[in-house]
């Protein structure tokens, strides 16, 4: 391996993960899971709602400490992230959100950040003005300007119409690859998870256990119509294959 | 605007009607209140106590809304300090504001510092409980994005918690200031030399009711000042991301 891969790998042993539930007693959330991303490598954790993949990566995210097991981050650990809603700060402009999050970004690179997304007209406008569209490209660009080691997505284009679902899909794909990072995406959509990722990561439901990690070995450009059917095809036999 | 004008135009025709029927002993005409604030503001007296107690109030408001906040931010945020403090709200909340400034007064002595202290200590629980109830609202997504993003904690403090807890310090200020006038003014009729209060308690020894109104009325006059030069635009300027309704 070489030393760059190592810098870039993420890394996460969770032993066991519960939370106390409101009636009392333990909900058992995530079950012996390990997963593992190279330098620069996309991957999708995918399963069905509810089976515990935003506690997975809330916990990647040291957002929640208490669990059994170990999550090794990229060198430095700068983390980026989109959450499920934009989380944007309401009462400060979309340009000043995003330059609360990285504020060691430079003019230039958010010029281009912004031009990149269609933000540029609105830069001075507060999150009240925007559709949920735009604020969820808000969210992506304040998650990309940090520069991370590791970017975390959380479903990211959930609730927006197909159209425009696809048209960020897109954007998202570009920014991967205009500036490679580690990046970890949660869906519950297998084609949005095969058309972004280089690796799945499938779950079975709650508590969650990892029923396969399926690379997916030729670049995202060049995957060919059958190759995507084909692997299409191998995704839902793994699901449908899981012990109920 | 037009209704406001009206409204106070209907108030001061009914203290006309009241003066009438009363006799000037016991409420004195309009008049005789707005000539006797030009002769006290000629002397000099009207700005003299005006001042006095303008700054008691500015003093003990100050105080109480900054240690009454960052308690209520604590108590809003912590589970142990809301318990332990809880107890001490519920007693200070409950004691006679008249109880705490005649033990200021006895324990510290007729000062000033007592008088001041005596005031904040008024209004301080009430303060901690608006900002703690603004606290327990925040919004943990924020929190956790402030988080993800290693924010600072004076950049937190700034830019994620105090625009959130705006509406509940703009609540509790509101209050508050109408609330510590009021205090202040029993401060000094019971034990300070100069002030409205002061004034109020010798016009009430001689029972000079146009004293009184004129004291009160000039004080009403520089709150609502304050109000609309000071307040309002500050909280336009805090609230000004909001679309606006209507």
């Amino acid at each position: 391996m070489s030393p760059a891969g190592v810098r870039g790998r993420l890394e996460a042993l969770i032993g066991h993960k519960s939370f106390q539930a409101a009636s009392g007693g333990r909900l058992h959330v995530l079950d012996r899971l390990a997963l593992r991303l190279e330098s620069g490598e996309v991957g999708a954790l995918v399963g069905p709602s509810g089976c515990g993949k935003t506690t997975l990566l809330r916990i990647i995210a040291g957002l929640d400490q208490d669990y059994e097991g170990s999550v090794e981050l990229p060198e430095h650990g700068r983390l980026g992230m989109v959450f499920q809603e934009p989380r944007l700060l309401p009462w400060r402009t979309l340009e000043q959100n995003v330059r609360l999050a990285a504020p060691e970004a430079t003019d230039a690179s958010l010029e281009a950040l912004f031009c990149m997304l269609g933000l540029d007209a609105h830069r001075d406008h507060y999150p009240g003005e925007l559709s949920l569209g735009q604020a969820r490209r808000v969210a992506l660009a304040r998650a990309v300007a940090v520069e991370p080691d590791l970017l975390l997505l959380d479903e990211p284009f959930v609730s927006l119409d197909d159209a425009l679902a696809a048209r960020l899909r897109e954007e998202l794909a570009e920014l991967v690859n205009s500036r490679p990072v580690t990046t970890l995406l949660v869906t519950h959509d297998v084609e949005e998870a095969i058309g972004l990722a280089d690796r799945l990561f499938l779950l079975s439901a709650s508590p969650a256990r990892l029923l396969a990690d399926v690379p997916v070995e030729r670049p995202r450009a060049k995957r060919t119509a059958e190759e995507l059917a084909a692997l299409r095809r191998e995704i839902a036999c793994k699901l449908s294959n899981q012990p109920s | 605007m037009a209704l406001r004008l009206l409204s106070l135009a209907l108030m001061i025709a009914a203290w006309y009607v009241g003066a009438q029927l009363a006799g000037p002993r016991m409420l004195p005409d309009p008049q005789a209140v707005a000539l006797m604030i030009v002769s006290e503001a000629r002397s000099g007296a009207l700005a003299f106590n005006l001042g006095a107690t303008l700054a008691r109030v500015a003093t003990a408001f100050t105080i109480a809304m900054v240690i009454g906040s960052i308690i209520g931010l604590l108590m809003g945020r912590s589970r142990i300090a809301d318990r332990f403090g809880d107890p001490w709200l519920v007693v200070l909340l409950n004691l006679p504001a008249l109880v705490i400034i005649v033990l200021a007064y006895v324990w510290a002595g007729l000062t000033e510092t007592a008088a001041v202290i005596a005031v904040a200590l008024n209004k301080l629980p009430i303060a901690t409980v608006t900002v703690r109830e603004g606290a327990r609202a925040l919004d943990r997504g924020l929190d956790d994005m402030a988080q993800v993003f290693r924010m600072g904690a004076w950049m937190r403090m700034r830019h994620v918690v105090l625009p959130q807890l705006a509406p509940y310090l703009a609540a509790a200020a509101r209050s508050g200031l109408s609330l510590v006038w009021k205090i202040v003014l029993i401060v000094e009729l019971l034990g300070r030399p100069n002030g409205v209060g002061f004034e109020i308690g010798i016009a009430f020894q001689l029972f000079d009711v146009t004293r009184i109104l004129a004291y009160a009325l000039s004080f009403i006059a520089v709150m609502l000042v304050i109000e609309t030069l000071l307040v309002q635009p500050l909280e336009r300027h805090v609230t000004r991301w909001r679309p606006r309704t209507a």
